[in-house]
């Protein structure tokens, strides 16, 4: 499984990176393993405003819906509109094209309780 | 449950350990949900075959001289209908007309009948069968002793026959045969529970991985591929059968179920719900269940969705989730009577938003 090392990693699986104060965020790889044939995927409404590990969007598999959680406070700035129509963008691309929203944060000290990428392979006992 | 140290492990664990299986809860074991994928796993059994770990399931044997009276008493279809080596659907009622559990009843011999039982049912099944049996009934629980598997799939026949290659007689829909692997006998039955062709296999633990292991051998070649619960559930709503607790549990009736055809109102012995279910019947319905799709691009129906009419709630999803074969959202629920016409519009509550639904005819795949 891939995980990137230029990511941080929430303990309940969520990836984000931050440019210009804007996080860009997703599930990683083994969330998507782990849900496996994403068949939708509800996305959080624009200009909504969201705590840290707040559910903040749903991914729905054949079996489940899971809840992904904020990995950060802020203002949902953008969602990504092709997870409508191609939600499998979640599986066969978790880090790139199945992004699943942008958030302005709010807080940006919130960053420092994520993981980096060697703290969150050992979560996955890796 | 928390402690998966008290989940109940198949004797098969073994192999879905090698396959690496996603492993999940149910009825108290510790099963697979998939090996690969639902998706993949789900189309195998529709256009080639899967095979199924199914050691959960119960084997309740009642026999005696008394057992043909005394079963038929026991439960709604009439057992005098199916003869040597043939099973039946049916079910067992509450004294109040609601569902213990549904089950295939087999008669091996004229005193000595099989119970296929769900997993999650065997120790209540049992007590309620073993607190009412007479002089002339035997009651025997036997299921810790068997493994399951159930191979399902239009190449199902093909492969089973190269596995069990002694195995030359035919075999019909609902029928059991005792067939011979490795020494020990194997219960052989035509049935499933996912819409297509297949059969259920029942034998000791101690030859179970070894049964396995041949028909995914023999059956490599016809696609056959492991398969989870996670496509067992998919399948069976595709076709619309019942699961228990979900369409079926000890405050909903068969007939609110729309299993009627498996209960016989007329048979001479009175069935144990008999005298509610007639007046249920007769004073009508005031819900069942039906088959629900989304209509448009909508999540997913799940189990205890609300649904509405015009604001007001009028049932509840019991099972539902994405179809492979039509990919899209289907689901069955229980709805008032008045809302159970197929074409009826009605929402679902999915996360506190509406998403429309339309009422279609059962089943939403049909091959058998």
């Amino acid at each position: 499984m891939n995980h990137p090392e230029n990511l941080h990693y929430a303990d309940s699986h969520e990836w984000i990176s931050v440019e210009n104060g804007i996080g860009t965020v997703g599930i990683t790889d083994h969330a998507q393993n782990a849900l496996s044939d994403v068949v939708f995927v509800d996305l959080p409404k624009l200009g909504k405003v969201v705590k840290q590990k707040e559910p903040s969007a749903t991914v729905e598999s054949v079996k489940a819906a899971s809840d992904i959680y904020s990995p950060v406070s802020g203002e949902i700035t953008e969602v990504n509109s092709h997870l409508s129509s191609s939600p499998e963008l979640v599986n066969s691309s978790p880090y790139e094209n199945g992004w699943i929203f942008k958030i302005k944060l709010s807080n940006p000290d919130e960053m420092s309780s994520l993981k980096n990428v060697s703290a969150y392979l050992a979560l996955l006992g890796k | 449950m928390s402690a998966t140290e008290s989940l109940r492990e198949t004797a098969l664990s073994p192999a879905h350990k090698t396959l690496g299986a996603k492993m999940v809860e149910f009825g108290g074991w510790n099963m697979p949900v998939s090996y690969t994928t639902i998706m993949e796993e789900h189309k195998a059994v529709r256009e080639k075959a899967g095979l199924f770990d199914i050691s959960h399931m119960g084997q309740i044997f009642v026999s005696g001289t008394g057992a043909e009276a005394w079963l038929n008493i026991l439960l709604t279809n009439d057992i005098r209908r199916i003869s040597h080596g043939y099973g039946q659907y049916t079910l067992m009622l509450n004294e109040a007309g609601g569902t213990i559990d549904d089950l295939i009843v087999y008669r091996i011999e004229d005193q000595r009948y099989l119970l296929l039982v769900n997993a999650s049912r065997i120790e209540d099944d049992f007590n309620w069968l073993d607190r009412r049996k007479n002089i002339n009934v035997t009651v025997e629980n036997l299921s810790q002793g068997f493994g399951g598997l159930a191979l399902q799939g239009p190449e199902a026949e093909t492969i089973l026959r190269k596995t069990l290659d002694e195995e030359k007689r035919q075999i019909k829909r609902n029928q059991l045969l005792i067939t011979p692997f490795l020494g020990l006998d194997v219960i052989l039955t035509r049935t499933g529970y996912t819409g297509e062709d297949g059969f259920e296999l029942f034998c000791s633990n101690e030859i179970i991985l070894k049964l396995w292991d041949k028909l995914l051998l023999d059956g490599k070649n016809y696609g056959l591929l492991p398969a989870g619960l996670g496509a067992r559930d998919t399948l069976r709503l595709e076709a619309c059968y019942p699961l228990y607790g979900h369409e079926l549990s000890s405050t909903i009736s068969p007939l609110e179920a729309g299993l009627k055809n498996f209960i016989c109102f007329d048979k001479p012995e009175k069935f144990i719900g008999l005298e509610p279910l007639k007046k249920q019947r007769n004073k009508g319905l005031s819900r069942r269940s039906v088959a629900f799709e989304v209509v448009g691009a909508g999540a997913p129906p799940r189990a205890n969705y609300p649904i509405m009419k015009a604001g007001v709630q009028v049932g509840e999803i019991t099972s539902g989730g994405h179809s492979p074969t039509l990919k899209k959202g289907i689901a069955l629920g229980l709805v008032e009577l008045a809302h159970s016409e197929p074409g009826t519009q009605l929402e679902m509550i999915v996360r506190e938003r509406s998403v429309p639904v339309q009422v279609v005819k059962k089943p939403f795949y049909r091959k058998l």
